[in-house]
């Protein structure tokens, strides 16, 4: 039974694993982003779980209810979330910079590049 | 959650970028009804919105300026990444056997201020919404860092690429150039995202003013809001959307959303407060609560609406 109860969090660092696999892995400039994006949404899946209480309901106050889930958590995601989409498009506006000076997104041929000039 | 770890997978491998996108997108919705059922709502609402709406369009929009096809590599290498990926997981899936299984109420988390957030807010800052509550007032410095960040990123894009003498020459390619012509001649398309655009801003508008109650705020609220006009923008034509809210007009709601944060919490510094206090605001500190939040929000929702629709265009405003 000990067990069950962890099978969210090794859910989640399957999540993180496979984002931080794609980003060490692949020389494509998009795909790492979309690695650091899978990465970012399994850390935000591991606080809400981290949040939730067995037999709890969403945190808004209503009469007759006492067991709500941990609200703080939810504060810090709700935000990282509209950061991580801000930051996301400061790092796709670079990728597309790169393009445009070197006419590549692939990493190892910006290297070349850079080591022949 | 079995799915999303599919659909991880199915990205790690795919070589078309295109279909790895849509994919993304996928996994946010995804993402979003894990919330839901976690009873995070606020959060898998901000998560529907952005994840499935924004970054989408967002990478899309790179997509079309760059390549959509990643080159096949050649094999080697990436088995050593292999190897530490798995060892690091194994290292954290043993980590994972000290932790609180899941939904414990006696958790170490549930025990240091939470309780104190659930059971005062109601008469300290008198919300329904303790989301919101913790969000605008009890943690109001960690939020403004938060939009600042936004803020910061927003600059940091129109600095990059944002240079805006590339728009007003019609020679440039607009980025969804071909798909324009079809999508202009549309009838469906037209008449549909007609209906839907001024619902789309009323709700913005909506989650704006009734976050204090219910699931919403001015980060959800300005997501949705942008969305509206990126809609319009891809149905119609990028010039169009450009007139109907210029460049200067979004530049303005950025600083103005920031401004406003930060001036009031200066607000209450003046008033004998503290930095971001809002008590001091009103006559008794419940009203003064209300008023700080609901001002807060609204500064919250200009800068994420103004941010989200200049990245856009300075997307969408690049040569092909």
């Amino acid at each position: 039974m000990e067990f069950i109860g962890l099978i969210n969090y090794w859910i989640v660092i399957v999540l993180m694993m496979t984002g931080f696999y794609i980003v060490i892995a692949h020389d494509n400039l998009v795909k790492k982003i979309v690695g650091l994006n899978i990465f970012q949404v399994s850390v935000f899946v591991f606080y809400i779980t981290m949040a939730k209480v067995k037999g709890g309901t969403a945190p808004i106050l209503a009469e007759g209810i006492t067991t709500y889930s941990n609200p703080l958590p939810h504060v810090l995601i709700l935000t990282a979330i509209v950061v991580g989409v801000a930051t996301t498009a400061l790092g796709l506006g670079l990728v597309v910079r790169i393009r445009k000076e070197y006419d590549t997104i692939e990493e190892d041929e910006i290297h070349q590049m850079d080591e022949d000039s | 959650m079995g799915f999303m770890a599919v659909i991880g997978f199915a990205v790690a491998r795919l070589r078309n970028l295109f279909a790895v996108v849509m994919l993304t997108g996928l996994f946010s919705l995804t993402a979003a009804v894990l919330y839901v059922i976690l009873d995070a709502v606020d959060v898998a609402f901000t998560e529907a919105a952005v994840g499935a709406g924004i970054s989408t369009v967002l990478m899309l929009g790179t997509l079309a300026l760059t390549s959509s096809e990643e080159r096949v590599e050649k094999s080697g290498g990436s088995k050593w990444a292999l190897v530490l990926v798995v060892v690091t997981g194994c290292v954290l899936v043993y980590g994972t056997l000290d932790m609180p299984p899941f939904g414990d109420p006696t958790a170490a988390i549930h025990h240091h201020v939470a309780p104190y957030y659930l059971e005062k807010s109601g008469q300290e800052i008198g919300l329904p919404n303790v989301v919101t509550s913790v969000l605008a007032s009890y943690r109001g410095y960690d939020t403004l860092g938060e939009v600042f960040v936004i803020f910061t990123a927003a600059i940091g894009v129109l600095l990059i690429i944002g240079r805006p003498q590339f728009g007003r020459r019609r020679s440039h390619r607009m980025l969804v150039g071909e798909l324009h012509e079809s999508m202009r001649t549309n009838v469906i398309l037209r008449v549909g995202s007609k209906l839907l655009i001024p619902v789309i801003l009323l709700f913005a508008l909506y989650v704006q003013w009734h976050g204090d109650f219910g699931p919403g705020g001015g980060f959800q609220a300005g997501v949705i809001f942008a969305s509206g006009f990126i809609l319009y923008a891809l149905i119609f034509d990028i010039d169009t959307a450009r007139t109907m809210i210029p460049a200067r007009t979004t530049r303005l709601f950025l600083v103005f959303g920031v401004l406003l944060y930060a001036g009031v919490g200066v607000a209450g510094l003046v008033l004998g407060g503290n930095f971001l206090d809002y008590s001091v605001l009103a006559a008794d500190p419940v009203s003064g609560q209300h008023l700080g939040i609901l001002l807060i929000e609204f500064g919250v929702g200009s800068t994420v609406a103004a941010a989200m629709i200049s990245i856009f265009f300075t997307f969408a405003r690049q040569e092909h």
